[in-house]
């Protein structure tokens, strides 16, 4: 076929695209990924039975804050990488910018703690099973996202996955967050950015592969 | 000069977008004059692939234009598109390599490689015939025989908005042979 064939064949179908379904869509796909994941926490682990008590506690909301933060980060950079000519530019630093309160947060609170209490701050009760159980919480966010950006056109493909898997796994923390007793911010400035980290890998590594158009 | 090319590329993407055919068709015929020059400067040792390319990226405009965003430069949009479907030919002809004998070599060597202008050396009509009857059939009569999409309906009893989604997932099926069979 020859090249002006091609050009004639696509111009006819010139016209308006859909452009806000593709919001909408992801919208919409970011909170069933979310029922799903409260689903699965309610179902493998089981809500915090003190969660009550934890409303009024500001570590509590600080915690949900943080992930809330990573995830809006991903998405943010997601959506600037799924389309091309667009980099990302500033919007990096809406990952740096969390991590680095937390983990600066952390100095301070292990700075100011009894040298004997430091380690349960950083280790908790639940370190064993807190990485693990964010990044299974994160699956239905991140099939989610990786197949919403296969909708558009992202052309730095590692990236694209480990954004997608950012977001998905600031979700995954979020709602685990709910079911986790640990508050310390050096709990969080370990075993979270771990869990979330998982995801944010697993994107990257498939990537290359689910995300080529 | 080449801030007037982008403002007119832009207003002919924005008219296209409005439904305007000749907006588009001009800008999809400007469009791959640049690309030819810009893929034909980056594989000088690989000529056959050029119009391939141009082939390629203007389906991949076409597919993807939901994703270019009117406040952005056109040009910025579309050179991504055109690195991305550059760097993925790279990758592709690397791992085909890794893959086929060395003596292939002496045999591109005495092989020709004058394509004519503007014809592709892989075929499109033929990846065409793969696709299912509810996506090629509105593709063939509506894009290729410049039937109404009415009288398409009619002639093959699939109705008039299957016959536009077969179009759209058509083509973007075709994208996807296209990145594949190469």
């Amino acid at each position: 076929m020859k090249t002006d064939a091609l050009i004639a064949m696509l111009a006819g179908q010139a016209g308006a695209v859909p452009r806000h379904t593709i919001l909408r869509g992801a919208v919409i796909g970011a909170v069933l990924a979310g029922v799903a994941a409260f689903a699965l926490m309610v179902w493998l682990l089981g809500v915090n039975p003190r969660l009550a008590a934890f409303l009024s506690l500001p570590g509590f909301w600080f915690k949900l804050a943080f992930a809330a933060a990573l995830s809006g980060a991903g998405c943010v950079v997601s959506w600037r990488l799924a389309k091309p000519g667009v980099v990302v530019g500033g919007s990096g630093w809406l990952v740096v910018a969390p991590l680095a309160i937390v983990w600066a947060l952390s100095i301070l609170v292990l700075a100011d703690a009894e040298p004997a209490l430091r380690s349960q701050l950083v280790l908790g009760n639940t370190w064993r099973t807190c990485p693990i159980n964010i990044a299974i919480l994160s699956l239905p966010a991140l099939a989610a996202g990786l197949w919403m950006l296969r909708a558009m056109a992202p052309t730095r493909l590692r990236l694209a996955g480990a954004a997608c898997g950012l977001a998905a796994g600031g979700l995954g923390a979020m709602v685990y967050g709910l079911h986790c007793p640990e508050l310390a911010a050096p709990f969080l400035g370990v075993w979270y950015v771990l869990g979330v980290l998982i995801p944010t890998i697993v994107g990257m590594a498939l990537g290359p592969r689910v995300l080529r158009w | 000069m080449l801030e007037a090319r982008e403002a007119t590329l832009q207003q002919l993407m924005v008219r296209a977008v409005a439904g305007d055919e000749a907006a588009y068709r001009t800008l999809l015929t400007e469009l791959s004059v640049s690309l030819r020059a810009f893929y034909r400067k980056r594989l000088v040792n690989l000529p056959a692939e050029v119009e391939d390319l141009v082939q390629e990226t203007l389906l991949a405009v076409h597919n993807q234009r939901h994703t270019y965003d009117v406040t952005r430069p056109l040009t910025a949009w579309c050179f991504g598109i055109a690195k991305y479907k550059f760097v993925d030919l790279l990758r592709r002809r690397a791992r085909h390599e890794a893959l086929t004998d060395p003596l292939d070599d002496e045999r591109e060597l005495l092989g020709a490689q004058d394509p004519t202008s503007g014809d592709a050396r892989r075929d499109l009509l033929q990846l065409l015939e793969t696709l299912p009857d509810r996506q090629r059939l509105p593709i063939m009569h509506v894009k290729i025989e410049g039937r109404s999409v009415v009288e398409t309906a009619q002639l093959t009893g699939i109705s008039e908005s299957a016959v536009k989604v077969g179009i759209h997932r058509g083509l973007k099926a075709l994208a996807a042979l296209v990145s594949a069979a190469s």
